[in-house]
């Protein structure tokens, strides 16, 4: 209905001039003083646009296209995207079945002792990192509040690979792992074991074994509430205890923060950070790769074993 | 008065209907909303009772100073509509970049958290700046080249204010979190019913305008607007199709899920760029280029083959949004064919509109509202050569989900469609108000280049970050190991997240001397003395329909 005119007919009542500036004729319409010019398709669109179609014939043939009542024409090629993305796990997992063979059936403490299996390890331990870990430790894994810093050598339940390797399989206080690690510091304040100025006094007496206050009247009164409620798991000195996962309290690294108020509510209401069991989720030789990468990043200590 | 009496009525229905809505509401949102309607309800009943003479309050502004001419007064409305829409839309674009940056400007505030800001910003951009704009260019358009009065003229005002209610529903309902969940398809059910009929009076208004044309044929721009109001009712209706929770709630179920519904949301979503962001703004392009040059357009022939090859092939390329995911290959395969077949289509457009200047390349010169234009054409060639380039699957495993993406838009908004608006604006403004010119040329070359510039910081800090993430997201070490976390990636964009937003505020800044310039030019100040610069004279005696004027 719009394109049926390609000449002026005498029912618009205009008729086609050249146009000086260009060469061409004018078709002879006018819209609110608009005209056209009557140029042929620019030769090189044409082509192109030709090219774009054959290609797409092309493509449609070479690739899955055209859907039918009972799926699509396959394409000659035989492609799929399934196929694809299966052909390139294959492609990667064969570059990494001799060392992953190696390390499946190594125990996780022997892999110092291999230099070159242990950077392997490494490696890959660096990518599951990235994917499964950053989310809480941090990119460089350096960790955040509540989530511990692991490239130092302040470790809660140990810091040998083997150690390490065991935190990542069952996780921490994590639900539905039987093996996993597990231990619970009472709410002193909450439940009323110590008064709000007991709590007081134990947090100064804190702050002086970490250097963060001179000693004072309240934290002498905190040092006896200190050895009776608390030095069974940080130790009489607070230097921490592994076994039930109990920080150090005698240095600069705090997990939740040193300050007066975080460590008020530390006392008050207690913590308990989670971790899961990764054993659920990646396979033993990911874990064995993380256990080694965890270890390499600058306070592994050597396994109990090799001592 | 009768008439009168009976439109009072439905209108008191409505406000009345809305009420009993409010107060039986399941969610606050809903409530909110439907308070939002009768308010318009009653502000309807009340124009109609005092006779439609709502003249008197706009009689200075908006009034017509020649009345018995072509029908301007809505278009002056949806003019000045354009302008507000696209400041509110740059600023909350600029300020969700800012959030993308520097994540603490969220302030832990709902309504103003990055993920109700967003929607609210691309509805504002698209739906309501460009709807306004499309509005305001269609009726101005097809009266001219028609040379007839607008059909319907009290349902034309019903489409600019029905249209401007959709846009609060939808802004508050963002800010409220009412949302369905479907990109440029947030507003939920209701607001979805009342945005059709608002959408079939448009095309009523539109159709039988054309039909009453006193000119023998209808002018390309026309087949652009038509393509434009028809194809949009379409997918607006099939993407929307949803069953509400409650009738007086704000929740509604998609009728079509999984990928089924993927699909059919990339279908609405890439035809909402394709006809609502391309076809539309053709049609404005075909009017006010020639018209601003001063030239004959370059090749009817063109027009028509691109017109047929664009419509046909750009409803087919949705799927090229969904690489590389559950949908079956061979949409795949066709979504890409389909979007790179579209090439040549697409720049039928830009050739016939960059050669119409053939003759009249001089004015470039001393005409910045035509440089407006044709940079315009320049960004709507380069978006529509990236867009099939991006759609290529070996070229989209790399640029998918990255910030390519948002450059690739940005570039196709801010410089096609939001340029080719700024043209058309500087045009409209002092024809339809009867100014000799706007109240500084000047002013229009900063804008110029302000907003040219802002377009080079945004799409090339958005390039570099796509490549960027795209490039870490797939680099692999030697032992055949993903060598990066994702974060490592977001803190390796932020400079260009920066740099961006830097490039939203030379555009923001754009802009509001645009709207500076408009607001005098509207408000009849002398014009600004400076020196002389080009321009297009402009006899509003000729502008005038040729059939003659029925009574409103």
């Amino acid at each position: 209905m719009v394109h049926d005119h390609d000449q002026a007919g005498p029912d618009t009542g205009k008729t086609s001039r050249l146009d000086e500036a260009t060469g061409t004729h004018t078709v002879g319409h006018e819209w609110d003083g608009i005209e056209e010019l009557d140029t042929p398709l620019p030769r090189w669109w044409l082509i192109l646009f030709y090219l774009c179609i054959v290609f797409a014939i092309v493509y449609v043939i070479l690739y899955p296209a055209l859907p039918g009542l009972r799926g699509a024409t396959p394409g000659v090629l035989g492609w799929t995207s399934r196929g694809a993305l299966a052909a390139d796990i294959k492609t990667a997992d064969a570059g990494h079945a001799a060392v992953r063979a190696a390390i499946a059936a190594m125990p996780v403490e022997d892999l110092v002792k291999n230099p070159v299996l242990q950077r392997a390890a490494i490696e890959g331990g660096r990518a599951a990192f990235k994917q499964n870990c950053v989310q809480c430790h941090g990119a460089g894994a350096a960790g955040s509040k509540g989530y511990p810093n692991l490239n130092d050598d302040d470790w809660l339940w140990g810091g040998d690979i083997g150690a390490i390797a065991q935190t990542l399989q069952h996780g921490i206080r994590y639900p539905g792992d039987d093996a996993t690690r597990i231990s619970q510091m009472p709410a002193f304040g909450h439940d009323g074991i110590l008064t709000p100025a007991q709590v007081q006094d134990v947090v100064s007496h804190v702050r002086v074994i970490s250097h963060q206050e001179a000693v004072s009247a309240a934290s002498q009164r905190g040092a006896a509430i200190f050895a009776q409620n608390c030095a069974v798991c940080h130790g009489a000195n607070g230097e921490g205890g592994r076994q039930v996962g109990a920080p150090r309290l005698n240095d600069a690294i705090w997990l939740y923060g040193g300050d007066r108020a975080a460590l008020t509510e530390t006392v008050t209401n207690a913590r308990a950070g989670v971790m899961p069991a990764w054993q659920q989720r990646l396979d033993p030789v990911t874990i064995k790769m993380l256990a080694a990468y965890v270890h390499s990043l600058g306070g592994g200590e050597t396994s109990p074993a090799a001592r | 008065m009768e008439l009168v009496l009976m439109r009072a009525g439905v209108w008191f229905a409505a406000m009345v209907l809305a009420i009993m809505a409010s107060a039986l509401a399941v969610d606050w949102g809903f409530g909110v909303h439907m308070v939002i309607c009768a308010a318009a309800a009653a502000i309807a009943l009340i124009v109609t009772l005092r006779g439609g003479d709502f003249d008197a309050a706009s009689r200075s502004v908006l009034r017509s100073p020649m009345p018995g001419r072509y029908d301007d007064e809505v278009i002056r409305w949806a003019v000045i509509a354009t302008v507000f829409c696209g400041m509110a839309g740059f600023l909350a674009g600029l300020y969700i970049a800012l959030e993308m940056a520097f994540p603490a400007l969220n302030f832990g505030i709902e309504y103003i958290a990055f993920g109700r800001l967003r929607p609210l910003h691309t509805s504002a951009v698209i739906f309501a700046f460009g709807g306004n704009a499309l509005i305001a260019t269609s009726f101005y358009v097809v009266q001219r080249t028609c040379r007839a009065r607008l059909a319907f003229p009290g349902l034309a005002r019903f489409v600019f204010w029905g249209y401007q209610l959709f846009i609060v529903l939808a802004a508050t309902g963002y800010l409220m979190g009412i949302t369905q969940g479907k990109e440029y398809a947030e507003p939920e059910w209701y607001v979805d019913i009342w945005l059709t009929v608002v959408w079939v009076s448009y095309l009523a208004v539109f159709v039988f305008t054309i039909l009453r044309r006193s000119e023998p044929h209808i002018y390309v721009a026309n087949w652009f607007y038509l393509a434009f109001i028809l194809t949009v009712a379409m997918l607006h209706l099939v993407n929307n199709a949803a069953i509400p929770v409650s009738w007086f709630g704000s929740r509604s179920i998609s009728v079509a899920g999984g990928v089924q519904g993927a699909l059919i949301e990339w279908w609405y979503g890439h035809n909402a760029v394709g006809f609502f962001l391309t076809a539309g703004f053709l049609g404005m392009m075909y009017y006010f280029v020639p018209k601003q040059a001063e030239r004959p357009v370059y090749s009817y022939r063109l027009s028509i083959i691109h017109f047929w090859a664009l419509i046909f092939l750009y409803i087919w390329a949705g799927p090229h949004h969904l690489h590389y995911t559950a949908l079956p290959d061979w949409a795949q395969t066709l979504g890409m064919v389909f979007s790179l077949m579209l090439w040549m289509p697409s720049w039928g457009g830009m050739i016939n509109g960059l050669m119409t200047l053939n003759g009249a390349w001089d004015k470039l010169r001393t005409d910045p509202i035509l440089r407006m234009f044709v940079m315009s054409l320049a960004f709507y060639g380069m978006s529509t050569f990236e867009g099939p380039m991006m759609s290529i699957k070996s070229v989209n495993s790399l640029s998918h989900y990255s910030d390519w993406t948002i450059g690739h838009v940005h570039s196709g908004a801010l410089g096609w469609n939001g340029m080719v608006t700024f043209g058309a604006l500087y045009y409209l403004v002092p024809r339809l108000w009867n100014r000799t010119r706007m109240y500084s040329v000047r002013m229009i070359n900063w804008h110029f280049w302000l907003a040219t510039l802002g377009i080079v910081f945004y799409a090339d800090s958005m390039w570099v970050a796509g490549l960027t993430e795209g490039l870490m997201w797939r680099e692999y070490g030697a032992d055949g190991y993903l060598v990066n976390s994702f974060a490592e990636t977001v803190a390796a964009v932020h400079p260009m997240y920066v740099l961006r937003c830097f490039g939203g505020l030379l555009y923001l800044t754009g802009a509001s001397i645009m709207t500076w310039n408009i607001g005098r030019t509207i408000a009849g100040h002398a014009l600004r003395p400076e020196p002389a610069f080009g321009g297009i004279a402009f006899d509003p005696a000729k502008d005038v329909p040729l059939t003659p004027a029925t009574a409103v």
